[in-house]
């Protein structure tokens, strides 16, 4: 079930993916998850204002636009590095459309007519991308997905018009109604929290209702599901217009989290940031998104402070996490979600299987 | 040739049109009303001059691009890192010895030797599995960007032309007539030239090399079928470490052309990678004459569109590319 195997469905696959409902007591009967989910919710009560947005909105905000990836990866078999891209686009068309510092270039408009706009502009954006991603196969994907990305960041520097070159818009206007300014750190996070609980929920719901699982069918045999009459590149699509959606949740809440957004924000390094969050997480689960940003989070807030009190150059972060990535990549394919598996079912079993490993 | 006349006629005279136009374009001399229009002749056959050059440029890195993932279906996405890696590499030789012929030779070395690296250590372990071998190409090249970040800083370098190449040449293209009846030519940087033709003479090598020779056959085959050419008793592991040795070793010499007559600096790498996916993506994956058609296609569309759109120049770049998956998304010239 790893997005590495291309192989056709296997038996011992179909015995760890299909139970749906399995997994779906997995996720809402397990003590663990209530417990994780009432921390969350009682979080603004623990932590203070930099570890409630800095880290944790951060790292669900991030989680939000792993998992349109997870979403893609784990279930349409698609890697598509460019949802950061639509992410992107939809922080900048809040910004555009919105009000923002920037007043000759921002149109003004109030919060609640600009961000659907935003939304549904990165959402077309994404689906049209997705439309031309899914006219090759495979490894192809990863390529024209990395190029729309990088023309992107490329664009976004050049064109000065629409994006303002490469100083970006900044002191974006985030909503405030009903009183309660929402980028305040409380409410700013309980919007968030809500936001990715609405997607974790829904990528959750997906996957078991009759189109994920036509989606997951055309994962694993493209060629069986066209001849039992699923339009395969329809169902593609329709994947991408979803991710994208998802993604372009995650760009808002991330423009309104720093109220600023320049062509660094949709760089390369970003984007491929994501695809290492929902591999390093996993993208067998929806929760693995979720935990791979808070790994990266935490290595990109503490890395530095760390390096230094072990006497070592402070700036290798990105050294850190390429290697992580590497190793991760390398030894186990399907995450940590995959390792955290694999390592309760020996103890279940109570014996380590030698040919355990079916993901290679 | 006279088969795609027989096939696409309308296609064969569109193209016809279309070079037709260009020829004029650039030997006529403008009417005064085109000028008027357009801007300067001089103007328009610079920009050419370095679409074509920097095609010649893109073609040094994505031949080696397109030839790995041809031969291995490895996705290559640290290319960009060893082109970058090359030209550091040059940057240092030439700083050190002095010579422009030197740093070539030591970058294709030394580069080669990462790529044989690479495939010995990396991709033979996670072989025939196309998506992971990916992954590791993208870990790897934050590896390499954060290294050499460590190692050279954020600095530009910029490697010096041997004296024998700086200064311009006087190409016998005429940009404008003078009042008197007298014609000015073009004066065009001699060292662009220079590495013009030699990406010409290497891709005609290449494709002399894999077409002509045995090992070049070993190789088409291999891009055929792997698994057959296996069983027949090739060595082919020793035949995916001599190709990724060229190819990298490509990107490297790459890299010092691309510091001589630009220059590199950390961000150079993604560049360059995407230059070679668009390239290969246009023009066809592990197709070298793909490469070069791409290569130029993308190096003018990019020149062309910095003198005249200049907020939208990477807009046409990436129309190219949704034109070509649009209407034949395996490229210009797939084989298959």
């Amino acid at each position: 079930m790893s997005i590495t195997q291309d192989a056709p469905l296997q038996p011992d696959n179909l015995a760890a993916a299909s139970p749906m409902t399995g997994l779906a007591r997995g996720d809402f009967g397990n003590p663990a998850a209530w417990v994780v989910g009432f921390i969350l919710i009682v979080m603004p009560f623990i932590a203070n204002g930099f570890f409630l947005v800095e880290i944790f909105g951060t790292t669900l905000i991030l989680g939000i636009v792993a998992l349109s990836l997870m979403f893609l990866a784990g279930y349409g078999g698609m890697v598509s590095l460019m949802q950061l891209t639509i992410a992107g686009l939809a922080g900048y068309m809040t910004a555009v459309l919105g009000a923002s510092g920037n007043a000759n270039i921002s149109l003004g408009w109030p919060w609640w007519l600009a961000t659907p706009m935003a939304l549904a502009l990165a959402t077309l954006f994404g689906t049209i991308g997705g439309a031309l991603a899914v006219r090759t196969e495979g490894i192809y994907t990863i390529m024209i997905t990395l190029a729309i990305a990088s023309a992107f960041y490329y664009f976004t520097n050049q064109n000065w018009v629409i994006f303002n070159g490469h100083t970006g818009i900044n002191s974006v206007v985030t909503p405030h109604f009903w009183g309660v300014d929402w980028r305040a750190d409380v409410p700013f996070y309980y919007v968030i929290l809500v936001v990715a609980a609405l997607c974790f929920g829904a990528v959750g719901y997906l996957s078991r209702a009759p189109f994920g699982l036509a989606l997951q069918g055309v994962r694993d045999n493209p060629r069986r599901m066209a001849a039992l009459g699923f339009n395969v590149n329809a169902h593609r699509v329709a994947a991408y217009a979803f991710a994208s959606f998802v993604a372009a949740l995650g760009g808002v809440l991330q423009v309104w989290n720093y109220r600023q957004i320049s062509p660094g924000s949709v760089g390369v390094e970003r984007a491929i940031d994501i695809l290492i969050i929902a591999i390093v997480g996993g993208v067998t689960r929806p929760i693995g998104p979720f935990i791979g940003a808070l790994i990266f989070v935490l290595l990109r807030t503490f890395t530095l402070d760390f390096l230094v009190a072990i006497g070592l150059d402070g700036n290798r972060f990105r050294l850190l996490i390429g290697l992580g990535f590497l190793v991760i990549v390398l030894f186990s394919p399907d995450g940590l979600v995959g390792l955290w598996e694999r390592w309760r079912r020996r103890g279940e079993s109570g014996q380590v299987q030698p040919g355990g490993d079916h993901h290679g | 040739m006279t088969k795609f006349i027989e096939r696409h006629p309308l296609w064969a005279f569109a193209i016809l049109v279309a070079v037709a136009a260009a020829l004029w374009l650039i030997f006529a001399t403008w009417p005064q009303g085109l000028e008027d229009a357009f801007g300067r002749k001089k103007v328009f056959l610079s920009a050419v001059f370095n679409g074509i050059t920097l095609g010649g440029l893109y073609f040094l890195v994505a031949s080696g691009f397109t030839l790995i993932f041809g031969l291995m279906r490895n996705v290559n996405l640290a290319h960009g890192s060893l082109y970058l890696f090359g030209g550091y590499i040059g940057y240092a030789v030439s700083v050190a010895t002095g010579s422009w012929i030197l740093s070539f030779v030591a970058a294709f070395i030394v580069v080669a030797l990462v790529g044989v690296a690479m495939q010995i250590l990396v991709f033979r372990r996670i072989e025939g599995q196309d998506l992971r071998q990916t992954m590791v190409t993208i870990g790897l090249s934050i590896v390499f960007a954060d290294l050499m970040l460590w190692a050279f800083g954020g600095d530009f370098y910029q490697i010096q032309t041997p004296r024998a190449l700086v200064g311009p040449i006087e190409l016998p293209f005429v940009t404008a007539v003078k009042s008197s009846g007298e014609a000015v030519y073009l004066q065009y940087p001699m060292a662009r030239l220079v590495i013009f033709a030699a990406s010409v003479v290497i891709g005609i090598a290449m494709w002399l090399g894999l077409n002509r020779t045995r090992i070049g056959m070993i190789v088409r085959a291999g891009v055929d079928d792997r698994d057959i050419l296996a069983a027949m008793g090739v060595r082919i592991q020793l035949v995916f470490v001599l190709v990724f040795a060229l190819g990298a070793g490509l990107a490297g010499m790459a890299g010092v052309v691309g510091a001589t007559f630009q220059s590199i600096s950390p961000g150079e790498d993604i560049r360059f990678l995407l230059a070679s996916l668009v390239v290969v993506i246009i023009g066809g994956m592990g197709s070298i004459p793909g490469a070069a058609l791409g290569a130029l296609i993308v190096g003018l569309a990019e020149q062309l569109g910095s003198v005249y759109i200049p907020t939208y120049a990477i807009v046409v770049t990436f129309l190219i590319m949704v034109l070509v998956l649009a209407l034949r998304p395996q490229g210009l010239l797939a084989g298959r």
